[in-house]
């Protein structure tokens, strides 16, 4: 009866406790109290009735007497000095012969969690602890966390010394702490299991229960006894111990192993976590340990708990960045059911795409295909960026798929697709042609921002091959008025004057009227800046404006994608698996399109040590830096897919950038080679120049952080680049133009036009460098002594910190140094 | 370790609330409700987290389980722990929903203090349960008409009596008064659950199995039960035993509680069954089934552009393979075809009155119902669909067909039970049942 009112219902039903006759017929009584706690549950504030149900709790009736109790324990903070009175009851009960009684009683006093009562509580738990009953000893043992947890903290104790009440109670917690060590031998495994629980919580501060070789063996003993509960905590309490030497540690694990198969997900979960973090040394082991596992969380995976299915799925994903073949064959179980929630599907098509090889590709590639019709639309986009990514390494397959989808002429089916072809084609260049047809003739209007958006950079980029590109942008041009989004009219600007170039007899006019539009009418400040920009870019003549636009902006052809990610180590995300954070991981990736900036907070503190002990020096590289590094971690995690770097690294241009010149050869080794080098002290390596290329670059990126500080992770982008023999002249020469460019660029008074420069001269350089190059392959043999010079690292970081820069910077020099001298060393002999 | 645990209805009542350590207010009952609904539909669910605060959740029954935890706790755990109370929690009142439960609460309350404790699971059997659970269930028992067919003229035994009645399995394992209170008996399903996908051309792309038998018992006290399987139960590859219907499985896992002495020889599993219901036993099978998939399903499409709107017709002719189901039939059987976007108007050539389809212009589907298929049979229907604006793209749109159904009596893995004993034999009458059925996971077939 909500709807009559809190007080009404309180009267009636005190009315009703207080009734003789009520209280005189045992289940009249019963049912009331019954309907007190009915109202409490759907959320009413039925307090008032606090000292009714006190009295209603002597009584022998154990089920009126657990009804009480539930009422009495929500409460009991209102009313701190009616439960005085509950006590009595309780601490009467506490001695009662039935065992089930006594662990009511002393389960409740505790779960009343007043402060002040902890003294009455005290007596009866140090009984209940020599209890002749399992059960009352299980409560008893939890009794005493729940008592600890009540104290005030032990740092508040240390600094009001002089109240003597809290001294009695610190003495006692040694005193229990010895007891509960004791019970550890109980023949009860519930008792002993909720032992090791109070104990973590009780030693909190000192790190938790001390597990030495006799209580790791009785406990990996006695693990059988307990239930699946019991065994998954006690065996994450066992990831503390470190076993003295390889047989101990060969024995666990041979007693461990067949519970890498139990079809109790949590047992194999809580397993797998414990392999792991003892065989981190032994990546042998871990591999073969996820293979074991591999079944169990299949099942998992297929599960008919749909949540545990999500918990399995997201599991998965962390394992396939280490071992990205574990689950190749069985890429089937990854098809999506019919009618699974949006978020398992999805999940499931991320898995997809990792698990895509020469034999499953048709098959995968054709079940994505019925996805990307779903009704959900979130699903379809998915299953269109999954195929899209998949068109990194099977270009023409996805491409095929990607245009006939286009056919569909469906909104958000076509804005996906749009997108996607605009990623594909940044990252593969070649597919530009297939592109190009698909747009051929298009006659659309898109309402979705997004999609617009790359509809306009597909045209501006391939406008000299769509014939229909005037036409589309006009339409654009004339509707700019009730245009909303500011991303698609900077687009629109770009792409205009991209198209100008190559067809400028039919844009001109109308990029005119653009430009118009956008200085005088715009009203948001930064379309209005990037129109000012390019009118002044025209002023400066045709030739600035092309090398602005299309210098830098195109992907270095020679640069190859390194396709797919380098397999991870398993440390890296060992210390996350089996806790909540994969789950919470996936949640960020699948609603954001932008990874990188939701993933940077999601770093822990666990990562990073192990980050931290991964940097300290290995005995194969004794001149890793000292002074920098013991301040700074690095970490390659959350990874950058390429296009994502190349994104960043344009937009940063404007931000944090810092250029050195570093006296350091060209590593001679392979690339492979130095990415594993590099990989070591984390930093990974995105993208190479074949050897003996000029110029020669890799990109590469790694994450900072401090671990005494505050400051926040940021992010490096860092560029190496080695044009040839006289690089370094060159160099300088190029600094003083570009310091009188600067100038120029001053008096025009456009930040964002010195960022547009640098790229120009970017492009510049590579350009002579590469004639510069083209010389250098005929002249090879005196050349061989200039090459040893002038290695130019261009940093971008997001955000800017200037410490974290430079040590970043040694500790890439002091590789290279370290690489370099080796390769000499072999070299020599 | 587990802060809170809470119980809503899908429309957000609180039904149940119990806070174990007193970390986090109650206001997260409401945050949690906030959160749920703000969702949009593609987010996954499962663990939201505010503050410090994290919150799993399961759906089942209709109703949100939540617990909440402030520590990093295993995910895993929590989801099997919830998907065991839930479990427990329909043991104990006899099925699962917003009724039962809010009947009840005084129950689940209890069995909340004697399953958690400070947050930390302390039992979640049965055997152990039952001595501390004092309440007693109030079933809700929802009129049926199939309860009524049972009843034989004049009291008489019907054909069905047979049968063990469906609702038979959905009452409370505690009961000790009422109706049902003194029978005896355990229910041993074979559970199995179906994943295929059928390509364009006929050609089976993909077919999983999995597979559980699953005890239900209403014993009080049962001290050991033997299960024995066909005696040609082979596990994994490597066992091919020549000619001859083998059963085969590739991944079999069992209950811990399970004896496997007699199994590897006889095939027989020994079972101690606590009260309420479990599940003894796990298997897969995947892409190599001994028998060819149930239905076969040949659409055809075809597009005329005559009139004002253009019409497409769907003919799709559903067979029954005869073989194995002459004696028994498919029941529920509903087939979704996902239809162009800008579909009007359906009209449909059915080929009985019992059957039902409608066209969904939301799910862009033709939803078509047939609650009963004999085995054997063919039936077919005929859509014919008003399309504004159909194109020959259109056509991509009409994608995979899905079918659900149960089959009843069948296991597709060929997997049966030979007999079960209980040992020392039951004093009063007890009743042995042993069910086999056979679900959709997903069956699709492209078009």
């Amino acid at each position: 009866m909500p709807y009559l009112g809190d007080e009404h219902t309180v009267r009636e039903l005190r009315r009703a406790l207080s009734n003789p006759n009520v209280q005189a017929d045992h289940l009249r009584y019963r049912n009331t109290i019954h309907r007190v706690i009915r109202v409490m549950s759907q959320g009413q504030d039925v307090s008032g009735l606090y000292s009714e149900m006190v009295k209603a709790c002597a009584t022998v009736d154990i089920v009126q007497k657990k009804l009480v109790y539930v009422f009495l324990c929500s409460y009991a903070s209102l009313n701190p000095e009616l439960s005085l009175l509950v006590i009595n009851t309780l601490r009467k009960d506490c001695s009662d012969h039935n065992p089930m009684v006594r662990s009511l009683a002393l389960r409740n006093m505790c779960n009343l969690r007043l402060p002040g009562l902890s003294q009455y509580v005290q007596q009866p738990l140090t009984v209940g602890l020599k209890d002749k009953a399992a059960c009352v000893r299980r409560v008893a043992v939890l009794g005493w966390a729940k008592i600890h947890s009540l104290q005030p903290n032990t740092e508040m104790g240390r600094y009001t010394h002089i109240i003597h009440s809290l001294q009695p109670n610190t003495e006692m917690d040694v005193a229990v702490v010895n007891e509960l060590y004791g019970l550890l031998r109980d023949p009860d495994p519930v008792v002993m299991v909720n032992c090791l629980r109070a104990l973590e919580e009780i030693l909190q501060e000192e790190g938790g229960v001390a597990i030495n070789k006799p209580i790791a063996h009785h406990l990996l003993n006695r693990l059988k006894l307990c239930d699946v509960w019991g065994q998954s905590e006690v065996l994450a309490v066992l990831q503390r111990y470190r076993p003295r030497g390889e047989d101990e540690l060969f024995d666990i694990l041979s007693l461990l192993d067949p519970a890498l198969l139990s079809h109790h997900a949590p047992v194999m979960a809580a397993t797998l976590r414990l392999f792991l973090s003892l065989c981190s040394t032994l990546p042998a082991v871990c591999m073969s340990a996820l293979e074991r596992a591999r079944g169990p969380l299949l099942a998992a995976a297929g599960s008919t708990s749909r949540e545990l299915r999500y918990a399995a799925l997201c599991h998965i994903q962390l394992l396939l960045r280490s071992e990205p073949g574990l689950l190749g064959e069985h890429y089937k179980r990854f098809f999506c059911g019919y009618a699974e929630p949006p978020y398992i599907k999805q999940n499931k098509m991320q898995v997809l795409v990792e698990l895509v090889n020469d034999d499953n590709v048709a098959m995968v590639l054709d079940e994505l295909r019925g996805y990307c019709t779903d009704v959900n639309t979130e699903t379809s986009q998915t299953a269109i960026n999954a195929i899209g990514s998949i068109g990194r390494s099977y270009t023409d397959r996805c491409l095929a798929i990607l245009t006939g989808l286009l056919g569909l002429k469906q909104e958000h089916i076509t804005s996906a697709v749009l997108q996607t072809l605009r990623d594909l084609v940044w990252v593969c260049p070649q597919c530009g042609d297939a592109v190009c047809s698909a747009l051929e003739g298009w006659e659309d209007n898109l309402q979705d921002s997004q999609g617009r958006g790359a509809l306009l950079w597909l045209l501006g980029v391939y406008g000299d091959r769509v014939t229909g590109a005037p036409y589309l942008l006009e339409d654009c041009i004339d509707g700019v008025r009730s245009e909303v989004s500011a991303e698609v009219k900077t687009e629109l600007l770009t792409a205009t004057l991209r198209l100008f170039l190559s067809r400028p007899a039919e844009t001109q006019d109308m990029m005119g009227r653009l430009l118009v539009y956008c200085i005088e009418e715009e009203v948001d400040m930064c379309v209005r800046d990037q129109a000012l920009l390019y009118y002044r870019l025209l002023h400066c003549g045709i030739e600035e404006v092309r090398q602005v636009l299309q210098g830098g902006r195109r992907s270095d052809p020679s640069l190859g994608p390194l396709i797919g990610r380098p397999p991870e180590p398993i440390s890296q995300w060992a210390s996350i698996f089996n806790t909540l954070e994969p789950l919470t991981l996936g949640a960020s990736t699948v609603g954001n399109s932008d990874p990188v900036t939701p993933k940077l907070s999601t770093l822990t503190p666990n990562t990073l040590t192990s980050n931290a002990e991964a940097m300290t020096p290995t005995p194969g590289d004794p001149h890793l830096p000292d002074c920098s590094s013991g301040a700074l971690s690095l970490s390659v995690s959350p990874a950058l897919t390429p296009e994502e770097f190349e994104r960043l690294w344009l937009q940063l241009e404007k931000g944090a950038c810092l250029e050195v010149c570093v006296a350091c050869p060209v590593p001679r080794c392979s690339p492979e080679g130095l990415q594993v080098a590099l990989q070591l002290v984390n930093i990974q390596t995105l993208a190479f120049t074949p050897p003996n290329t000029h110029p020669w670059r890799v990109y590469l990126y790694t994450h900072t952080s401090h671990i005494s500080t505050k400051t926040p992770h940021t992010l490096i982008l860092a560029e190496l680049l080695h044009t040839g023999g006289e690089g370094e002249k060159e160099e300088e020469e190029e600094g003083e133009e570009e310091g009188e460019r600067e100038e120029e660029g001053e008096k025009e008074g456009e930040g964002e036009k010195e960022g547009e420069k640098e790229e120009e001269e970017e492009g510049e350089g590579e350009k002579e460098g590469e004639e510069e190059g083209d010389k250098e392959g005929e002249e090879e043999g005196d050349g061989e002594r200039e090459k040893e010079k002038g290695l130019l690292v261009v940093m971008r970081q997001h955000p800017g910190d200037q410490t974290a820069l430079r040590g970043f910077l040694s500790v890439l020099t002091t590789v290279l140094h370290t690489l370099s001298t080796h390769t000499a060393c072999t070299y020599t002999a | 370790m587990i802060s809170q645990v809470f119980i809503l209805s899908s429309k957000g009542d609180h039904l149940i609330y119990k806070d174990f350590r007193g970390e986090a207010g109650k206001d997260a009952v409401n945050k949690f409700y906030e959160m749920v609904t703000a969702l949009t539909g593609g987010q996954p669910p499962v663990v939201m987290k505010h503050k410090e605060l994290h919150f799993v959740h399961i759906r089942q029954g209709g109703l949100y389980w939540v617990a909440t935890t402030k520590a990093d706790a295993s995910p895993f755990t929590i989801i099997e722990f919830l998907n065991r109370l839930t479990a427990l929690v329909k043991d104990y009142c006899g099925c699962l929903s917003e009724k039962s439960v809010q009947m009840n609460f005084a129950l689940i309350y209890e069995l909340l203090d004697e399953v958690v404790d400070f947050g930390y699971i302390q039992t979640t059997s049965t055997d152990i349960l039952k001595n501390f659970i004092q309440t007693e269930a109030v079933s809700s028992k929802p009129f049926s008409l199939f309860d009524l067919s049972n009843v034989g003229l004049f009291g008489a035994d019907t054909q069905q009596n047979k049968v063990a009645p469906s609702a038979a399995a959905t009452r409370p394992i505690v009961s000790s008064q009422g109706e049902q209170g003194g029978k005896n008996e355990i229910f041993v399903d074979v559970i199995e659950r179906m994943s295929v996908v059928i390509g364009a051309n006929g050609v089976l792309m993909k077919a999983d199995i999995e597979g559980e038998i699953r005890v239900k018992c209403y014993m009080p006290s049962c001290s050991e039960m033997r299960i024995g399987l066909n005696e040609e139960f082979s596990i994994g590859k490597s066992q091919l035993s020549g000619y001859g219907a083998a059963v085969r499985v590739d991944e079999c896992s069992f209950h811990q509680a399970v004896r496997l002495d007699e199994f590897d020889t006889y095939r027989i599993l020994k079972v101690c069954p606590s009260q309420g219901e479990q599940t003894v036993m796990q298997y897969q099978l995947c892409d190599d089934l001994p028998t060819a998939p149930p239905f076969r399903l040949f659409p055809s499409i075809e597009r005329d552009s005559g009139g004002r709107y253009r019409t497409l017709f769907i003919h799709v002719p559903l067979s029954l393979r005869q073989s194995l189901f002459s004696y028994s039939a498919a029941i529920n059987v509903s087939i979704t075809i996902p239809v162009p976007k800008g579909s009007l108007r359906l009209s449909q050539e059915l080929s009985s009155p019992d059957q039902s389809a409608e066209l969904q212009p939301k799910n862009k589907a033709v939803h078509w119902e047939i609650p009963r298929f004999p085995g054997g049979a063919q039936l077919s229907a005929l859509f014919k669909l008003e399309v504004s604006g159909l194109s020959a793209a259109s056509l991509q749109e009409v994608g995979p067909v899905s079918l659900n159904f149960e089959l009843p009596k069948y296991t597709s893995t060929g997997l049966q039970i030979r007999f079960l004993r209980l040992s020392p034999i039951q004093p009063g009458p007890s009743q042995r049942w042993v069910r086999y059925v056979t679900h959709s996971d997903s069956y699709t077939i492209r078009i």
